[in-house]
């Protein structure tokens, strides 16, 4: 008995891979309804599932498969055409079998599946094909055996009987012009090529089947078989096979393996790779050259290990595609709208977890494209498209992640209608929206709420879609995008990483612990050190912020999210790092002790009642052995950065910080000696140094130093400004100040303070070397004319620089003029302090 | 009728888990530290590469945390499909009790205990208190 179930099992698992091939079949057969071979491979199709169902004695699923089976042998013998009523009835037996193969599944039994309606259905369309034909053909046609078709359910083993019957018919309908199809047909698409030897070759197997009748479906296939490109593998080998003890042959160069193995596997994999982590750490210690070449082998051979098993999880998106057709057919013709699909990259791959969590989104992103997007025809035709939609899925790879793109050629999204909704919704105020840039407004589909289908149809509309879309993808580290053309179309992309078992990740300390940020959400680190880390840090009512280039980051302290230690304790805390990460379109710092490292972790679930804390997505187990929370990006932006108020809050930062650019300039406050002191626009400064005085060289009569593997000129600032300064220093603090890879370094006698300056400059004074006046804190502080120092340490400073420029055509810096600082040339420290280049991204 | 339970000492009182739900017993480990969560969770430990949610018995059933010199151990049960470490003090051992010998607790227990104790085994001067894991891992 084991063996029959084996034998079930085998069917089950088959036949539902050949109806996704019949819905295919169908599907194509709609838009090539005269194909012999996309016929001939639906009809072999449903012959195998029915000659299979016959010997595990399925009375009900053979009946149905039957009666499919007899309307598809008269399209393929060219007796009747593929028309949207045949599709609708055939595809309607794909699902009842379906739901019978269920049934199966579940209880060993066909269950009360109807299939009566159906039957009838199909009948009914056989029935009128036949009375027109003799009508609408000009010969009589003697078309004996068509009446075969009530009659089967009796015999089902001789039934490849209705085969040999085309022997006589072949050759007349060869010669009728077209097999008309009943009375009221539906637009018929009538293009019916006349192969007068169409029917031969089935004509040909027909004596076969009837002495031989389950052997008989492979002798029909045959000469099909031949022609076709690939016909589904399932569909050649026919299932009788394990009664005869042969061998599968197609199925040689593939096996099916229980997902839950690949799993197992997986974790073990994932296991190895710790433990190596962890041996090659002790091995390092060691320094016994064997031992380092062995434990180098391991490491790469599990390295490929963990490749070649990530591999076996890995499936291309084709698997997923596969059913859209149908979705696209069925709601195309819900919605009254003529949708074509198109589909490129569906051999991309994906992981096999990830490819079950965007099915959904997908899915929903394919209906509102049909929905929202495409139009009904009468528009389109009045908007000068064609009548017949375009619907196109694309998938890539790019940079270790899949993209996949739904792009419609629908109406496009209107962004005053969307504003309007939003507004009506209470989303947004109307003065806000009239704020917001296209690209913000696009944001607003993805508000929770939010529905822009004037009314709620069975599709959609009701309010739960692009936000639960967004937020599934980015539960799987994924983003999503939206770019729409009003008139034009609509292409959302999804971004998704290729698997979530092994992910790069950054470690970072906080407190005691290490936790892992996944490094697709990072873009990158800014260093600061102790000195800097409570000047740097800035507060906009009470809200920590980081000027990173000219605009405000609003920065999370880790530590006082997770409640290890207050923001107050944090300040005092020494070296920081900023981790910039980018989650959906926010940006935002986090502001950690430390980073210890970068590292490939293997993501480990965590309990439930950990994951509602909502501040980790996972937990991994580090080199060390010991284990690590991995950070969620996403829900820590939602928990710190307010919910509803964080996209708001964005632009707010970034008016502000606009504001900031526009009217305030940093300045520099440093003392030249004798009590003096002067404003050197921050813009100007490249980066702050210390240099220590033994450093200074001469060449000539100039000073230099040796600064970045380069020597640059050192301009005292006290001497050109005709200062003394107080006392000798150990160490000079210097402006360096680069252009075109040139610099100049400025010593100052010290670093007062840098201050924001909101005030206009008064340049009411023009003493040598200053270009007006400022006021800071009450004190009147010459501004420095950076120019013109600049030039008395080096003449050529900015004749060379243009000559250098031009010939590079790069240039590092860009020169701002004091007073026309519209570019602030950002924060001098960013540039040293980043540790590593921008992200993942 | 008779069960088995594993014994193990948490503040000088006598707990027993069936001994079918227990898993393993380890010495204790790196616990890694998981804020936010709730107290009773003392954090994540690596049991050969799975990462086990540890939770602190102690704190479970509101017993202080006092006597430092305790070399607490983990007591690994099976909830639900999902291994979880109890911290305890001191590993008992394995004890044949009969239902004879169940008592359930006296009305005067409150507190945490009252929902996690289901009851007292009279053992020889003893009393063998039955934990339920299921209430006791669910906070």
């Amino acid at each position: 008995m084991d063996e029959m179930d084996e034998i079930v099992q085998e069917f089950l698992v088959e036949s539902a891979e050949n109806l996704d091939q019949l819905d295919r079949d169908l599907l194509a057969l709609e838009n090539d309804p005269g194909s012999r071979e996309i016929l001939s491979s639906a009809f072999r199709t449903i012959h195998t599932i029915k000659g299979t169902s016959g010997f595990l004695a399925f009375e009900r699923l053979e009946k149905v498969t039957h009666t499919g089976e007899s309307l598809l042998s008269r399209l393929r013998d060219g007796r009747q055409t593929m028309t949207t009523p045949i599709a609708d009835a055939l595809l309607l037996m794909v699902d009842t079998v379906r739901a019978l193969l269920t049934s199966i599944e579940e209880t060993g039994a066909e269950g009360e599946v109807p299939i009566e309606p159906v039957m009838d259905q199909i009948r009914g369309l056989m029935v009128d094909a036949t009375s027109p034909a003799p009508a609408a053909a000009a010969e009589p046609t003697p078309e004996p055996t068509p009446e075969s078709v009530p009659a089967p359910v009796a015999e089902p083993v001789a039934e490849a009987a209705p085969e040999p019957t085309p022997t006589p018919a072949a050759a007349k309908a060869a010669v009728r012009p077209k097999a008309e199809p009943k009375p009221h047909a539906v637009p018929v698409r009538t293009k019916r090529p006349r192969k007068s030897t169409a029917a031969a070759p089935a004509a040909e197997a027909g004596p076969a089947p009837v002495e031989a009748p389950l052997v008989a479906p492979v002798a029909v296939a045959a000469p099909a078989v031949e022609t076709p490109a690939a016909p589904s593998v399932a569909a050649a080998a026919p299932v009788t096979d394990p009664s005869l003890g042969q061998k599968r042959t197609a199925a040689e160069s593939s096996l099916r393996v229980d997902v839950d193995v690949l799993d197992t596997l997986m974790r073990l994999a994932g296991e190895l790779v710790l433990t190596r982590n962890q041996l090659m750490r002790g091995v390092i210690e060691l320094a016994d050259p064997a031992l380092s070449r062995t434990a180098q082998r391991l490491n790469v051979i599990t390295t490929d290990l963990q490749e070649s098993i990530m591999k076996t999880r890995m499936q291309p998106i084709d698997h997923l595609w596969s059913k859209l057709p149908r979705v696209v057919r069925d709601l195309g013709s819900q919605c009254g709208r003529q949708v074509r699909l198109t589909m490129t990259g569906q051999d991309t791959e994906i992981d096999r977890a990830l490819l079950e969590t965007i099915k959904d989104p997908l899915t929903h992103l394919v209906r509102n494209a049909i929905d929202h997007g495409i139009e009904a025809p009468e528009v389109r035709r009045a908007a000068g498209k064609p009548a017949e939609g375009t619907l196109n899925l694309r998938a890539y790879h790019n940079s270790g992640q899949v993209v996949i793109e739904v792009a419609d050629d629908g109406a496009g999204i209107e962004i005053d209608k969307l504003t309007a909704k939003a507004v009506e919704r209470g989303l947004r105020s109307s003065a806000e929206v009239a704020g917001m840039s296209e690209a913000d407004v696009l944001q607003l589909v993805f508000a929770p709420g939010f529905s822009t289908a004037k009314e709620v149809t069975k599709v959609s509309g009701r309010g739960v879609g692009m936000d639960v879309v967004k937020t599934n993808i980015e539960a799987i580290g994924g983003t999503i995008e939206l770019d729409s053309t009003p008139g034009k179309g609509t292409v959302c992309r999804l971004r998704v990483p290729l698997t979530l078992a092994i992910v790069p990740a950054l470690t970072i300390e906080c407190g005691d612990d290490r936790y892992a940020v996944p490094q697709v959400s990072l873009l990158e680190l800014v260093a600061l050190d102790e000195a800097r880390a409570t000047s740097a840090i800035e507060q906009v009512a009470g809200a920590p912020v980081y000027r990173l280039r000219g605009s405000l980051l609003p920065l999370i302290d880790l530590a006082e999210v997770l409640g290890i230690r207050s923001a107050a304790d944090s300040a005092h805390r020494g070296n920081q790092v900023i981790a910039v990460l980018q989650a959906g379109a926010r940006r935002f710092g986090l502001l950690v002790d430390r980073v210890v490292n970068t590292e490939e972790i293997v993501v480990k679930a965590l309990s439930p009642r950990l994951k509602t804390i909502g501040v980790y997505s996972g937990a991994t187990i580090l080199g060390d052995g010991k284990v690590a929370l991995i950070l969620d990006v996403q829900n820590l932006a939602r928990r710190a950065l307010r919910a509803d108020a964080s996209d708001r809050l964005d632009e707010a930062f970034a008016a502000t910080s606009a504001h900031v650019d526009s009217t305030a300039e940093r300045l520099l406050i440093a003392g030249v000696g004798a009590g003096r002191r002067v404003a050197i626009p921050m813009s100007m400064v490249t980066r702050l140094e210390m240099i220590a005085v033994g450093r200074i060289e001469s060449v000539g009569t100039r000073e230099v130093v040796q600064y970045r593997g380069q020597i640059i000129p050192l301009m005292r600032l006290a001497r050109y400004l005709g200062t003394y300064a107080d006392e000798e220093r150990p160490e000079l603090p210097v402006a360096v100040y680069s252009r075109a890879g040139h610099s100049v370094a400025i010593v100052m006698d010290e670093i007062i303070d840098i201050v924001e300056q909101h005030e206009p400059i008064r340049s009411d004074i023009n003493d040598h070397g200053f270009v007006g006046s400022v006021v800071v804190k009450d004190q009147i502080v010459g501004l420095l004319d950076v120019e013109s120092t600049i030039l008395a340490a080096d003449p050529d400073f900015f004749t060379a620089h243009a000559a250098a420029v031009a010939e590079v055509g790069v240039e590092s810096f860009e020169y701002d003029p004091p007073g026309s600082a519209d570019q602030p040339a950002g924060d001098p420290y960013s540039a040293d302090g980043r540790l590593l280049p921008a992200g993942a991204r | 009728m008779s069960k088995q339970y594993a014994t193990f000492w948490l503040a000088d009182a006598l707990y027993g888990i069936e001994v079918e739900r227990v898993r393993e017993v380890l010495r204790q480990q790196d616990i890694t530290h998981v804020p936010l969560a709730p107290t009773t969770v003392a954090g994540l430990i690596n049991l050969r590469g799975q990462v086990v949610t540890t939770i602190d018995l102690r704190e479970r059933l509101d017993l202080r945390h006092d006597d430092g010199d305790e070399q607490p151990m983990l007591v690994v049960v099976l909830v639900a499909g999902e291994s979880i470490a109890l911290l305890v003090d001191r590993i008992g051992g394995v004890v044949d009790v009969d239902d004879e010998q169940f008592e359930p607790p006296p009305d005067t227990l409150i507190g945490p205990a009252r929902d996690l104790v289901r009851g007292a085994y009279k053992l020889e001067g003893q009393l063998l208190l039955g934990l339920d894991v299921d209430i006791a891992v669910a906070a």
